[in-house]
């Protein structure tokens, strides 16, 4: 192994599943190397529990380098960690010192209930995507795609929404638990585009209408989830998303 | 050769520009009332498991899918960085059809079948038609038309992308695709449930085992067809650029169930990636092929030169790409870029500290971008800082996102310092055994997207697995599904208490059984790091007969450890990360040893498979096509034994031709 030399207190929050009563476990883990991930000094820590035949941390994730949005742990109050712009495998151990006492838990939020120790359940977002964040294009013969010229500045902007990881860290941060800033950068991306400016009312009406369903909070533009958002996602998505449907409303009540 | 009388490729007669559209046009439909009483199960949510999910459910299938992560969005192919090719030839620079065709031929060595790839070609441009009517933000120019980048084995720009993000603005078009096919009702989505078996009943392909990874309920479930999507096994090498999930088990099981499997040994090693830092890593991070584009590859002439990049003068850097290969320089095709770095630092030119490692070397670069924006913008004898400061900007615009991540993970700045790069594994152009109509040696059971082994021979192009991901499942699979299941209308659903359901069930549950008790000493990581350590050593960028059959006999000792010695902590019913590890690393254990047999068996160099008794002088790849034209389909014969039969390709439109790229 390329040992390290750093020590530390981890505080894990271990609840067996869904139903059960959680708390806070405590572990040292022994010399881990600053090149390490925040998941790979995980995968040290779960090493050393199956050695000693304990039960290991269970906590999501896959791709390991920022995309897929699995990652989700709550470290020392903030979800993906200390350093801005970055998912929890992405965060490294050279941000943390020897001797650190660290606290990790998973999201919390009523709509995302908790599975296993780390691990929680996300299909809220999935549901809120299938109720409108969609263009309604079948298969098919769609027309030439440079027969849809777009301003490269919507374009940035929209990819630039678009690039929303579904991790809910926003969530996890509100204090109101409210999952604007996810459902704001879909409704973004679709509505700066050609392509979803037919359905734009309905989609806004309808994916607003089951985030409520859902059990997210409500918004009170605290702002807390843009600083923690790993993807950069901007709170000016929100204020698109708030006219969006303004507009859409007094229409459906013409 | 002939080929075996047990594969029957089924491609449609004819000139090869018009099979497709003759098939397409003839092919028997199923009409849409009987599509609603049809049932589809798809095992896999990437770009080849919901595209085909969200286009067979428009049309009126029933249909079911399964991942094994929360959700369908965060399938592996949400990881592909830079870009998807298609032959629209937009940049006016000659790309066709038939040059896509041809170039992935020739890119793949020779070793794939011409009718699938042509097909592949003619429908790549519907592809990008389909992405951007669903709102897939690709970058485009200033005057609103898509953008083009390069990649490596062709000399057209025909690769679209989004930033380095274009997987993931690709699956997330089609999970919405799919979604919305969810919310309607025609699709039933099984997130967080990892399939165990297929189930054949009277030689048909009826059905899989999954289990709910949450409860760990097994369940049954009954299709008509199954669609195996389930991406690549490059895990078998423990560390490799796919995300940690990935795996074989469900073309595994197919496997193991009657379906061939096409060569195994066709590994793809990608020549930039991050340099393996340290014992405790768990992955390697790519850095896109794209970046080739705008980056040139370097060591130092001098062999174990200590200094910095910066300090060396440009006349004592070894370009060697552009050295070795003239015409394509820093873009030749994978394979023959990872030979090349392999080559430089077995000769003890590497750098970094391991000395296993390149530079990727921007700056060149940077000042011509910065000198043409200096031009653009009027800026008249601009220092070398503005200039320099110009181009960092343009650079940051195409790759901002490879750079943090390369900086995050390094602590190196990119910018500053040339990149350190190094080969890993990327990609397994092995996988199911396809017909033309990408049907399983099993009637009924189907392999897409990474899973099957069709399009790209022995060695797979840049941005053209998202390609074919994406083509099987928008534009293939939902013509050629109609062949057999119009011939499934009168088949009523079978109820799962069949026989057949009730054994599958149980032999799945024996063996998860068989996990849990045997409570051993060592961990699933710790044999799945064995495992990789071989294959890597021995299977890998280069490979040799005594080596490979030293690996075969490791495998099967190590195999036998593990089923003696492995500890699975926690319960069966649970959500047990450990557990699923520990079914997918079984599998690994076995498929290894069948990659180790066919790089055995083939006796020449080709691709990604280099085998070192057969190369030329100047240490290039040294194909037999006399003896090795052909797909080798293995079929299992239970207890880690197999046969082997051939389908011999033939090619009719290209000259096969030794493959040159200087
Ligand atoms: C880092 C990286 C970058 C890449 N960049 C590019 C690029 O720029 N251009 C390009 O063309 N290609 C690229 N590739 C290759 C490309 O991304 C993949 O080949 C492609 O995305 C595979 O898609 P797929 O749909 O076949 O499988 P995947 O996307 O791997 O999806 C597999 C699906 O199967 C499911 N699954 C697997 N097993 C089971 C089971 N037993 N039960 C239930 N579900 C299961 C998974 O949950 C998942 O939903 C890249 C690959 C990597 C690793
Ligand atoms: S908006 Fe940001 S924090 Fe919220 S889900 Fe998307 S990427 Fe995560
Ligand atoms: S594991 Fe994929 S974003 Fe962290």
């Amino acid at each position: 192994m390329s040992h390290g030399n750093m020590n530390l207190t981890l505080k894990v929050w271990k609840q067996k599943n869904k139903d059960a009563k959680g708390a806070l476990e405590t572990y040292q883990v022994k010399g881990i190397s600053p090149d390490m991930s925040f998941l790979e000094m995980f995968d040290v820590l779960n090493e050393q529990l199956i050695t000693e035949g304990k039960d290991p941390i269970a906590f999501d994730h896959d791709c390991r380098e920022g995309i897929c949005g699995m990652c989700s742990m709550f470290i020392n109050g903030r979800p993906h960690g200390p350093v801005k712009g970055v998912t929890t495998c992405q965060l490294h151990m050279r941000s943390f010192k020897d001797g650190d006492t660290i606290v990790v838990e998973p999201w919390r939020s009523t709509a995302f209930p908790i599975v296993k120790d780390l691990a929680v359940d996300r299909s809220a977002f999935d549901r809120v995507i299938a109720a409108g964040g969609f263009v309604s294009v079948n298969t098919g013969n769609a027309k030439d795609a440079n027969n849809i010229l777009i301003n490269k500045d919507d374009a940035d902007d929209a990819f630039n929404a678009a690039a929303c990881i579904g991790c809910g860290a926003c969530v996890a941060t509100c204090k109101n638990g409210s999952a604007m800033l996810f459902v704001s950068a879909k409704v973004s991306q679709l509505a700066l585009l050609p392509q979803g400016q037919i359905e734009k009312e309905a989609r806004v009406l309808s994916m607003v209408g089951q985030m409520d369903d859902e059990g997210f909070g409500a918004c009170s533009v605290t702002g807390a989830c843009e600083i923690e958002c790993p993807k950069g996602i901007s709170l000016e998505n929100i204020a698109r998303m708030n006219r969006e449907f303004l507009g859409a409303n007094i229409k459906s009540k013409h | 050769m002939a080929t075996s009388p047990k594969l029957d490729a089924k491609v449609p007669k004819g000139e090869i520009d018009q099979k497709w559209s003759k098939y397409r046009s003839t092919v028997h439909l199923v009409n849409p009332a009987n599509k609603r009483s049809l049932e589809v199960i798809i095992v896999g949510s990437g770009l080849a498991g919901a595209s085909a999910a969200a286009s067979l459910a428009e049309m009126g299938y029933k249909v079911k899918v399964f991942c094994f992560q929360d959700s369908p969005r965060r399938a592996h192919s949400i990881a592909a960085q830079g870009g998807i090719n298609a032959a629209k030839n937009y940049q006016n620079d000659g790309d066709s059809v038939y040059r896509l065709f041809y170039d992935t031929i020739k890119g793949g060595d020779y070793r794939a079948r011409e009718g699938n790839v042509h097909r592949l070609a003619e429908v790549s441009g519907n592809i990008i038609d389909q992405c951007v009517a669903q709102g897939v933000p690709f970058a485009r120019e200033y005057g609103g038309v898509l953008s083009n980048r390069s990649f490596g084995g062709t000399q057209v720009q025909r690769t679209f992308y989004a930033a380095g993000q274009t997987g993931q603005q690709l699956l997330l078009g089609a999970y919405s695709a799919l979604q919305r096919q969810v919310g309607m009702g025609a699709v039933k989505l099984y997130a967080r449930h990892e399939m165990l078996d297929v189930v054949n009943i009277d030689g048909k392909c009826r059905g899989i085992i999954a289990r709910d990874l949450i409860t760990g309920k097994l369940e049954r479930h009954f299709g008509h067809a199954v669609l195996i999507a389930s991406g690549g096994y490059g895990n078998v090498f423990y560390l490799s650029t796919n995300a940690m999930g990935s795996n074989v088990t469900a073309a595994w099981k197919a496997h193991k169930k009657g379906a061939f499997f096409g060569n195994p040994c066709y590994t793809q090693i990608h020549p930039t990636c991050i340099p393996v830092s340290g014992d405790h890593q768990s992955k390697l991070t790519l850095m896109s092929e794209s970046l080739r584009n705008d980056g040139r590859i370097w060591v130092p002439k001098k062999a174990g030169d200590t200094r910095k990049p910066s300090e060396i003068p440009e006349e004592e850097r070894d370009y060697y790409l552009e050295r070795r290969y003239p015409a394509f320089g820093n873009l030749v095709p994978r394979d023959v870029a990872s030979r090349a770095a392999k080559e430089r630092c077995d000769a003890g030119f590497g750098v970094g500290a391991s000395k296993l490692a390149v530079y990727l070397d921007f700056s060149a670069n940077m000042m011509r971008y910065g000198q043409i924006e200096a031009n653009k913008q009027n800026i008249h004898n601009p220092t070398k800082e503005k200039i320099r400061e110009l181009g960092m900007a343009v650079v940051k615009e195409k790759y901002g996102n490879l750079f943090d991540m390369y900086k995050q993970i390094t602590g190196e700045d990119p910018y500053e310092i040339p990149m350190r790069i190094y080969p890993a594994v990327h990609y397994t152009m092995g996988g199911l055994w396809v017909d033309y109509n990408l049907m399983t040696t099993v009637p009924g059971l189907y392999a897409l997207g990474e899973a099957n082994f069709s399009d790209h021979g022995a060695n797979r192009l840049g941005a053209s697995a998202l390609m074919q991901g994406l083509a099987d499942g928008y534009f293939v699979i939902p013509y050629t599904i109609g062949d057999y299941l119009s011939e499934e209308i009168r088949t009523k659903a079978i109820a799962t208490d069949h026989e057949a359901f009730v054994k599958a069930e149980a032999e799945v549950q024996e063996r998860i059984n068989k996990l849990m008790t045997i409570k051993g000493t060592k961990s699933v990581d710790h044999f799945h790091k064995q495992l990789g350590k071989i294959m890597w050593d021995k299977c890998g960028m280069a490979r040799n007969a005594a080596g490979l059959k030293q690996a075969i006999e490791e495998i099967k000792k190590l195999r036998e450890d593990f089923w003696k010695d492995v500890r699975v902590t926690g319960e069966a019913n649970e959500f047990n990360p450990e557990l699923e590890k520990a079914g997918r690393v079984a599998d690994f254990l076995e498929l290894g040893e069948l990659m180790c047999m066919d790089a055995l068996n083939r006796n020449e160099s080709c691709g990604g498979h280099f085998r070192e008794e057969y190369q030329t002088e100047e240490g290039e790849a040294k194909r037999d096509d006399d003896n090795f034209a052909y797909v080798a389909a293995w079929e299992n014969k239970g207890n880690n034994a197999w046969e082997l039969h051939k389908e011999e390709l033939i090619f009719e439109n290209i000259k096969i031709a030794a493959r040159s790229y200087k």
